[in-house]
């Protein structure tokens, strides 16, 4: 019987695939010949994920880190052994538990939550400030979605209503606001890497860690160049020349919509905690923060005649990711996601500033000549200035 | 959870933006656990007898171990309610001369113990227990101590009380340390009459000590001391993360051991505890006894009791002998009287009958 030469390509590629199965099945039947018992004390590492408060009770959601098998055994609050459920058992390799522990904590106070394992280790969890969780019921989730509609549907709104003002400016004015719209975005992508990294190193490292937000960015930058150059395809195929204008706008949305994600998580984990106060300082700062995020969205399609249900889509795209973050971040916060998903956001708007750059170009084909660089460098002193606002 | 520092949302808003927070404080939902009847009553019953669903309300609203479990004593090898009341007089002979010899043998073992429920402590021990043998005798009684180390680090005895230098059971001196498989002899007199201990003396000395290498020593006057229910606690410590402060503390080697098994003692007996101090790595630790008070003295040594106290302090080998007879049954406590070692631990119950 002869094989067609595809078949017979495809069974070669499967020949070191078959040959590392046999040899991996080989060693691990042998019990791994020459290699010995593992040597040294047990390493254990216990993350706590989250931590929830009640009155009367502190929840830990505690995950294990480590290489080996982590049994918490007794739980010490401030020096004091305390009743606890949950973790019953021993807590596997990337294994989680929740510790219920019984403590009659008071609000403002500060606690030490320390693990007692079975080998007499201890992971130490800090509680700066005791304040009550938020019930998870739907008036919280409402007023995570307000959070979201103020921090970002409504600053990215408000930001679009600069599209009859950019459509008069003439064209070089145009160019520098869209290099104005590049240093905003620069600074951004910067800014939830740097965010992203935090998060990253705070949380299960087993999980990748920092590695995360640049998996994250990668993904992100990937996959929005994929439906980019697919969407450029079908409108291509659709013979309509000046569609990729469109195109740009509507990843630009997305790319800015990835990072509200991101910051909705912060903002949502952030209020959960007790980390945040809402106030309405904090409101608008975010709003003068994020309405440059509008400019940005509208400053590719200055030149056309956008529909209002059109531009009411893009600002969607755009801001409405902010309300499903807060509700992520406030609801199953997980610092590795969140890393991840400030990478995310980073890449993607990286790969929008990308998009973006040859509209930037002047008539000798310059990116960066004198306009562009002043338009950038001052995107970046805006949102420097207004990140000042939200920030301490 | 990590600080949250997305543009350090918090912490530095919180001052300027008081007024407008002030203004969400109020359409927020959110509970203060002192301004909802329900949700305070929730969090002060939690104090008074714990919240029955995070563990069985063990420990009757004192700190406790988890669901007031306790050790596995017959897997250790001792029991603290019996190290309690056992007092090891030794194998006796006369000598010719018409004194009392008394003679022991300690060994050194490397001991894994369950120094709490689920956790695990690499122990040092004489005699696969700690404290280590509670040694008695009568002043003037000729004492020989038979020293083997079955464990795999040198060691010593180094005993509190008067003997020649060569008998003193530290390095360079005498025997000097003891080498593993090694042994020696330790002999003198039991001088001066008082509650003294013992422990190993070959550095470092905080890990000697604190893995558990100690005992009480006890020399009774030549006429003896009244009857009563006698009692010995060494009170001791456990480093188990070994950053030279104790994650456990207790009489006797087992926090809460007398706390879910009380000490049964009788109304209008006279009791006598021989109380020794042998706590690593702090400064202090202390006795403090509930509705009563008793007679302290020092050492043990004195002719008559120091103090009328139900508190006393002492410091790293510091001892004395407390006499006091409960008028009232009941269950009474008692526990060192700093709170950290109180509830790491250091507590327990007599009950009075």
């Amino acid at each position: 019987m002869a094989l067609g030469g595809g078949a017979r390509t495809w069974l070669l590629g499967l020949v070191p695939l078959a040959l590392i199965a046999g040899a991996i099945g080989a060693f691990a039947a042998l019990g791994g010949p020459g290699l010995g018992e593992r040597r040294g004390v047990p390493a254990e590492e216990l993350v706590v994920e989250r931590t929830t408060l009640t009155p009367g009770i502190i929840e830990l959601a505690i995950r294990n880190d480590g290489p080996d098998a982590v049994a918490v055994a007794q739980v010490v609050v401030n020096d004091a052994l305390a009743q606890f459920s949950g973790a019953e058992g021993a807590i596997g390799r990337l294994g989680s538990a929740t510790v219920r522990v019984s403590h009659p904590w008071i609000e403002g106070d500060a606690y030490e939550v320390a693990l007692l394992t079975s080998t007499g280790g201890t992971v130490v969890h800090e509680i700066a400030a005791a304040v009550e969780s938020p019930a998870h019921d739907l008036g919280f989730l409402g007023l995570m979605a307000l959070l979201g509609l103020y921090v970002g549907v409504i600053p990215v709104a408000l930001g679009m209503l600069w599209l009859p003002w950019i459509r008069r400016i003439p064209p070089r004015w145009l160019r520098t606001i869209m290099a104005l719209t590049v240093g905003l975005l620069a600074f951004l992508a910067i800014d939830a890497t740097l965010e992203g990294l935090e998060l990253a190193g705070a949380g299960a490292q087993a999980f990748g860690g920092a590695a995360l937000v640049f998996v994250g960015a990668a993904v992100a930058y990937a996959l929005l160049s994929g439906i980019g150059a697919w969407l450029a395809d079908r409108q291509r195929a659709a013979a309509s020349a000046g569609a990729t204008k469109g195109t740009l706008a509507t990843l630009m949305a997305v790319g800015i919509g990835l990072h509200n994600l991101g910051e909705g998580v912060a903002i949502g984990s952030a209020y959960s905690v007790g980390a945040l106060a809402l106030g309405t300082f904090l409101v608008v700062g975010f709003a003068i923060h994020n309405t440059t995020e509008g400019l940005a969205i509208v400053a590719p399609v200055a030149d056309e005649r956008p529909t209002a249900r059109r531009l009411a889509a893009l600002g969607l795209i755009a801001g409405a990711p902010a309300v499903v973050g807060a509700w992520i971040g406030a609801a199953a916060f997980d610092t590795s996601v969140a890393a991840f998903l400030f990478g995310f956001g980073a890449g993607a708007i990286a790969q929008v500033v990308v998009q973006l750059a040859p509209s930037l170009r002047d008539g000798r084909g310059r990116t960066l000549h004198p306009m562009s660089v002043m338009g950038l460098l001052a995107g970046m002193a805006v949102m420097f200035a207004t990140g000042l606002l939200v920030s301490v | 959870m990590s600080p949250l520092t997305r543009r350090k949302l918090l912490a530095g808003a919180v001052p300027a933006a008081a007024a407008g927070a002030a203004a969400l404080h109020a359409v927020v939902p959110h509970t203060h656990p002192w301004d909802d009847g329900g949700e305070a009553h929730a969090a002060e019953g939690a104090h008074a007898g714990h919240d029955m669903s995070a563990g069985a309300g063990a420990g009757g609203g004192h700190a406790d171990f988890r669901d007031g479990r306790t050790v596995d004593h017959a897997a250790n090898g001792f029991d603290p309610h019996a190290i309690l009341r056992d007092f090891d007089w030794g194998r006796t002979t006369r000598l010719p001369n018409g004194r009392t010899l008394r003679e022991w043998e300690l060994y050194a073992v490397d001991k894994e113990i369950e120094i709490a429920p689920g956790i695990a402590f690499a122990a040092w021990t004489y005699n696969g227990r700690i404290p280590g043998p509670t040694l008695r005798a009568r002043e003037g009684d000729r004492l020989r101590i038979a020293f083997v180390n079955g464990s795999a680090h040198p060691h010593t005895i180094h005993f509190h009380g008067i003997h020649p230098s060569e008998m003193d059971g530290v390095p360079g001196q005498g025997a000097g340390q003891i080498a593993p498989g090694g042994r020696t002899v330790y002999e003198f007199d039991a001088l001066p009459a008082g509650l003294h201990l013992y422990h190993c003396h070959v550095r470092p000395l905080a890990e000697h000590i604190a893995k558990g290498l100690y005992g009480a020593f006890v020399v009774d006057p030549r006429d003896g001391r009244p009857e009563a229910d006698e009692l010995v606690m060494v009170m001791n410590g456990f480093d188990t993360n070994f950053d030279r402060a104790n994650e456990l503390y207790a009489a006797n080697t087992i926090p809460f051991a007398y706390m879910n098994e009380p000490i049964r003692v009788r109304r209008g007996e006279p009791i006598r505890l021989h109380l020794v101090n042998v706590l690593e790595y702090d400064l202090v630790n202390s006795f403090h006894l509930h509705g009563n008070l008793f007679d302290w003295w020092p050492t043990g040594t004195g002719s008559a009791p120091s103090e009328y106290t139900d508190t006393v302090m002492l410091c790293q080998g510091q001892r004395g002998i407390l006499e006091w007879t409960f008028p009232h049954a009941g269950r009474f406590m008692f526990h060192a009287h700093q709170s950290e070692f109180t509830e790491l631990g250091w507590q327990g119950f007599f009950e009075v009958a």
